[in-house]
């Protein structure tokens, strides 16, 4: 037995290298787009050491210059800003909403999900009826809703992403609390005495929150796709902050003479929108309990 | 016995309503469904009852009236002389300490998300049993105590074969110094060799701590390795009740007997199964409950329903024509 154990120890660190390996070898597309995601919020955040030039800078000698023209990697808008570097900056806002926009569903419908399944009854009908009443509008319209009563600006949109997203939350939050009260571990604690709030605290909300969790990565792409629709209607962020969505909407004009105004922010949306959809279902598969292998 | 029993079930019985079929949607016809009807039963210090059954037979309810998940709709169920259902303060935390719930779903009364170590120590931390330091090495007792490496506190119930599952249910069963353990089918679905440590582990800690024992089962071999007394219940009722031994030996009830036939032996032809099915507890027909299955039925079985009797200091049943019994010799 003893010896068995140090066997167990000396091997260890290895056999969670060559796990590592072995995980990365088979999800390629994982760690792709992992690494796409990670390089993206990296140039967010470090978006003034990495981009070639301030974003509002216009350079009156290049307007409306193709991608590869000296100076500029990916060409100049209609402005004569640099494409590359205003797309840089964007990502700062694309994934400041998206990320933000998803904490305040995910919290919205964690309370709301979690009060729902808890409380049953009246209680649960009628606050179910308001996530439904939600739900109704699509996530779009309802930002908008928001917006024309909010006005304009980045910590609005991210408010009214982020309310529009309370309902999916809600709902998810809520099947797992039923599923989760029912569970013998839930009765097994009320009879050992432990109080309710306790319950809750220390058995239900655990076993929530990391479905919760999972959930949220997953929507945190059509948190940025929302916002960025916002910004290209004109109603989301106010010109002339560098945002994907306005960006889009400011080449849509120049679209057949000058298509890379519009296709640099849109290729950049896409992408990210891409890799993180993939990361969320990487995420998902991996520590779904359904879909894991039992160790 | 001398001693005052932990639990007294007083002719507990529970019916639900349930909506019959037929009625228009405004007179909903209600008829009500015994799942217990008049038990009576009772469960002293270190003393050690199976309940065996068909399922559909009420243990389950009795579990629950006994562990005061359900009321019952009459009768008394008691814990130390009072009413589980009206229990506060100091006699609840005391009920809630001293009876500790085995269930038959192991892996579902484990929560996933915490390690070993946490399962097995939150009864302490619950009841403040131990400080803070101590917490660890309470629980490497624990797990050692039931069979387990204490190298398995930091696992998670996933990573756990079903057998440590049942110790480890065990382990946390027993970290609140219960007086009572309640065991609902706690070897069911286990292959037999770990079935049977299981077994050993349970009857040893049943006799070295003094516990008592409440066992459920359908399984008799079960019943009579574990426990010293059986009560046999048939559609919410307890139809034969006594020593372990003397009532496998000797059943007075046929549906005792023939729940002995219908356990398999080697190299026997499986015997004839009763004939039959469980009526339905909502409509119960008259007289013996047991009466349309029985191969001993007379005509009165049909009318007058038989009561649970003593027939001896250690044994009772209810039937109007029992098997012929021997009475127990005197040892």
């Amino acid at each position: 037995m003893v010896d068995l154990s140090a066997d167990i120890e000396l091997s260890k660190q290895p056999a969670r290298v060559s796990a590592i390996l072995a995980f990365a070898r088979s999800n390629i597309f994982f760690v792709i787009a992992a690494t796409v995601v990670a390089i993206f919020v990296l140039s967010a955040v470090f978006a003034p050491l990495v981009a070639p030039h301030p974003p509002l800078d216009q350079d009156m000698a290049a307007f409306m210059s193709p991608p590869l023209t000296e100076n500029h990697l990916l060409g100049t808008d209609s402005f004569g800003r640099d494409l590359l570097s205003r797309t840089i900056y964007g990502a700062r806002y694309a994934l400041a909403i998206g990320f933000g926009a998803v904490l305040i569903g995910a919290m919205g419908g964690l309370i709301v999900g979690m009060a729902a399944g808890l409380s049953g009854g009246v209680t649960e009908w009628a606050l179910m009826r308001f996530i439904d009443a939600l739900l109704a509008l699509p996530s779009l319209i309802m930002a908008i809703a928001f917006i024309s009563i909010l006005g304009q600006g980045v910590d609005k949109v991210i408010l009214a992403v982020g309310v529009a997203l309370i309902g999916p939350f809600s709902r998810t939050v809520r099947a797992d609390v039923l599923q989760i009260k029912a569970q013998a571990f839930v009765e097994a604690a009320g009879l050992m005495g432990v109080k309710r709030l306790a319950i809750i605290w220390r058995h239900i909300l655990p076993n929530v929150i990391f479905p919760l969790a999972v959930q949220a990565t997953i929507r945190v792409s059509y948190a940025v796709l929302v916002s960025s629709g916002l910004s290209f209607l004109g109603i989301g962020v106010a010109p002339p902050t560098p945002d994907w969505g306005l960006m889009i909407a400011e080449g849509r004009s120049f679209v057949s003479f000058a298509p890379w105004i519009a296709g640099v922010p849109g290729t950049a949306l896409a992408i990210l929108l891409i890799a993180l959809s993939i990361v969320g279902d990487g995420v998902r598969e991996h520590f779904d309990p359904k879909l894991r292998k039992q160790g | 016995m001398t001693t005052a029993p932990i639990f007294r079930l007083l002719d507990v019985q529970k019916a639900y309503e349930v909506r019959a079929k037929g009625g228009s949607l405004f007179t909903r016809a209600k008829r009500r469904l015994r799942a217990l009807d008049g038990v009576r039963l009772s469960l002293g210090p270190g003393e050690s009852l199976a309940i065996v059954g068909e399922s559909g037979s009420g243990k389950t309810t009795l579990l629950r009236v006994l562990l005061g998940l359900t009321q019952p709709t009459d009768g008394r169920a008691l814990f130390r002389e009072k009413d589980i259902g009206d229990l506060a303060g100091t006699d609840r935390d005391r009920f809630c300490r001293e009876v500790a719930m085995i269930y038959q779903d192991a892996r579902g009364s484990l929560n996933p998300r915490m390690s070993v170590l946490d399962l097995v120590a939150e009864p302490l931390d619950h009841h403040k049993l131990c400080a803070k330091a101590e917490r660890r090495d309470r629980v490497t007792a624990l797990l050692t105590r039931v069979g387990l490496a204490p190298e398995m506190m930091s696992r998670y119930v996933s990573a756990l074969s079903g057998g440590q599952l049942r110790r480890v249910a065990i382990a946390r069963a027993l970290a609140s110094e219960p007086s009572v353990l309640v065991a609902d089918e706690a070897v069911s679905g286990l292959d037999v060799s770990t079935q049977a440590q299981i077994l050993q582990l349970l009857r040893d800690l049943q006799r070295e701590m003094g516990l008592s024992l409440l066992f459920i089962t359908h399984d008799l071999g079960v019943a009579a390795y574990l426990c010293d007394r059986i009560a046999v219940m048939y559609l919410g009722r307890v139809v034969e009740a006594g020593a372990t031994r003397e009532v496998l030996k000797a059943p007075a009830h046929p549906y005792t007997r023939a729940l002995l036939n219908a356990s398999p032996r080697f190299f026997a032809p499986i015997s004839d199964p009763l004939p039959g099915e469980v009526p339905s507890p909502i409509d119960l027909p008259p007289g013996c409950r047991f009466a349309g299955r029985c191969v001993r039925a007379q005509s009165d079985c049909h009318t007058r329903e038989p009561a649970l009797t003593p027939a001896s200091p250690t044994r009772a049943f209810a039937c109007l024509h029992p098997l012929p019994f021997s009475e127990p010799s005197a040892h």
